[in-house]
């Protein structure tokens, strides 16, 4: 028989430690949904998307059931639109969003990602006018997620999408004022954006990937914290060594429940993404875990060497556990979807300076920050241009979903209630990058080798 | 096919009666129990077989808690492949 305490420990960590498996979602390719009038290729898409997705989230809660795990969430995401978009000769790229909130309805889910532009090097046909469409699609759709990416290691940074984006978030956050700036939530601006990446705002099923996948991201803050807790006074060895070890145990759960999605809806399995994704749940938070290793507050100086080895220790323990890893795979630091960091933000202790630093180590990026509404679009830009550079030259993936909060001034509250939490709006260096960011053109690709 | 039976709570007379003949009624054969008590706090695990079983799995899990829910403790329901995979390499 299993030993009893691995039995009672699971139970434990379901019942009391917030254990989950946070989204099984399904990536699915539109490309053959491409028509020249963009009616037909709606009705395409929502045919598609409506056929391969009917049972995601029947499905979904079956096993749930059968594992007596939570899985939080079923989503979907889909061929960037902007590649869909680029054959239709009426550019009204609105109607696609349209159509992907009434199939992310009739299906159940609560998210579809997607609509989106890769954009890296320049603008294709799609693309601009595209990324125009995004405030007004967000603010008419309730579960579409937009993603932008403007660089790439390979390819360098996009410095015209980096100036448009700051204009576009600052739009999006303006047209749904009246609902918090939720749109502004929904919307990740990337660099190094994975195609394979489970996790909203910033999913989008990419060229490379096949068909229709099933993609399981996981999730476990409080798993981690609880097993560090019970080691109080151990070294910093031994602290990556419970990291690793828990990380197993959460991807292993992460892999079961993908391969049991993959089997029931006959789709190849994907991958997992070993992500430790909060929740601004009590106990579902990565800054605690921060904490536990012994800083007095997350925002601390020590902050980014805590965050690197919890990255590191994470990808170590779930990198064995699975067959195949992806999407974007360490610790996530969204401020408004987790209790400890909105603390943190709330006492000044956690500063936007401080998160860019974390940044360097995480597997994101600025995410999740509400900044004052009368941040100007350059500003934000710069935001941008700044964490871009971060992952163009470190290799990794690093992405920015900042939220202006309309009439709001530091120290104000904005709350969007559910998962997307909460947070305290944080102040910006106000100094002005308009110069810089008003050049446009491309900052090239980094040098790969002489690494100092 | 095998499940994980976990009934934690507060010990009570006729809970291990109470799991056992649900069991029995859907055709589920219990093949091991542990269980221990720790002062009056009762952890209990059961290994149950359930390819005979005559219900669909949800309603056997179901009506499990139902009975854990009357006896006031906590009833969990789970397919041992959960446990193999997050603790065996």
């Amino acid at each position: 028989m299993i030993n009893t305490n691995d039995i009672l420990e699971t139970i434990n960590m379901i019942e009391n430690e917030n254990f989950d498996v946070r989204t099984i979602t399904m990536g699915i390719s539109l490309l053959d949904c491409i028509d020249d009038d963009i009616d037909k290729a709606c009705t395409k898409i929502y045919d598609k998307i409506c056929r391969y997705a009917k049972d995601l989230v029947k499905t979904g809660e079956e096993i749930s059931i059968d594992y007596g795990i939570p899985i939080i969430h079923k989503r979907i995401s889909v061929t960037p639109i902007a590649m869909i978009e680029s054959a239709c000769q009426a550019k009204n790229p609105v109607k696609f969003a349209k159509i992907l909130d009434k199939a992310a309805q009739e299906v159940g889910v609560n998210f579809i990602g997607g609509y989106t532009a890769l954009c890296q090097k320049g603008f294709s046909g799609g693309d601009y006018a595209l990324i125009e469409s995004i405030p007004e699609a967000l603010s008419v759709t309730e579960r579409v997620c937009s993603s932008v990416n403007i660089g790439s290691t390979k390819a360098g940074i996009n410095m015209d999408a980096v100036g448009k984006m700051g204009k576009i978030v600052k739009q999006t956050a303006e047209l749904t004022a009246d609902r918090d700036c939720i749109g502004a939530a929904k919307l990740v601006v990337f660099c190094n954006a994975p195609e394979d990446n489970p996790f909203m705002a910033g999913a989008f099923h990419g060229v490379g990937e096949p068909e229709c996948v099933i993609n399981v991201g996981v999730s476990g803050p409080g798993v981690v914290r609880a097993a560090l807790a019970k080691a109080p006074d151990c070294d910093i060895t031994e602290v990556a060594n419970i990291v690793k070890k828990t990380a197993f145990k959460i991807t292993r759960v992460g892999q079961l429940v993908a391969q049991e999605a993959s089997k029931r809806l006959c789709v190849p399995f994907g991958i997992v993404d070993l992500s430790l994704a909060p929740t601004p749940a009590v106990g579902d938070s990565v800054a605690h875990i921060l904490e536990e290793m012994g800083l007095e507050t997350c925002g601390a100086h020590g902050t980014t060497a805590c965050l690197a080895l919890l990255n590191d220790a994470v990808k170590k323990g779930g990198v064995m556990a699975s067959s195949h890893v992806g999407g974007l795979s360490g610790a996530f630091i969204p401020v408004t979807e987790d209790a400890g960091m909105i603390d943190a933000a709330k006492s000044g202790c956690l500063t936007i300076t401080k998160l860019e630093a974390m940044t360097a180590v995480c597997s994101v990026g600025l995410d999740m920050i509400v900044i004052p509404g009368d941040t100007s679009a350059e500003i934000i830009s710069g935001i941008i241009a700044d964490e871009a550079a971060i992952g163009m030259v470190n290799s990794k993936t690093t992405a920015v979903r900042v939220i202006p909060a309309i009439n709001k001034s530091a120290g104000d509250f904005l709350n969007f209630g559910g998962l997307l939490g909460g947070g305290p709006v944080m102040s910006v260096n106000y100094a002005s990058p308009a110069k810089f960011i008003s050049r446009g053109g491309r900052i090239p690709a980094p040098i790969q080798s002489l690494k100092n | 096919m095998k499940a994980v039976i976990t009934v934690i709570g507060k010990d009570t007379v006729g809970i291990l009666a109470g799991v056992a003949g649900e069991c029995a009624k859907n055709g589920a054969n219990v093949v091991e129990v542990t269980q221990s008590v720790m002062q009056d706090m009762f952890a209990m695990i059961m290994m149950v077989d359930i390819s005979k079983c005559t219900v669909p799995f949800k309603d056997l899990a179901d009506s499990l808690k139902k009975i854990g829910t009357e006896f006031g403790v906590q009833v969990h329901v789970t397919h041992e492949e959960l446990f193999n995979t997050m603790y065996r390499v």
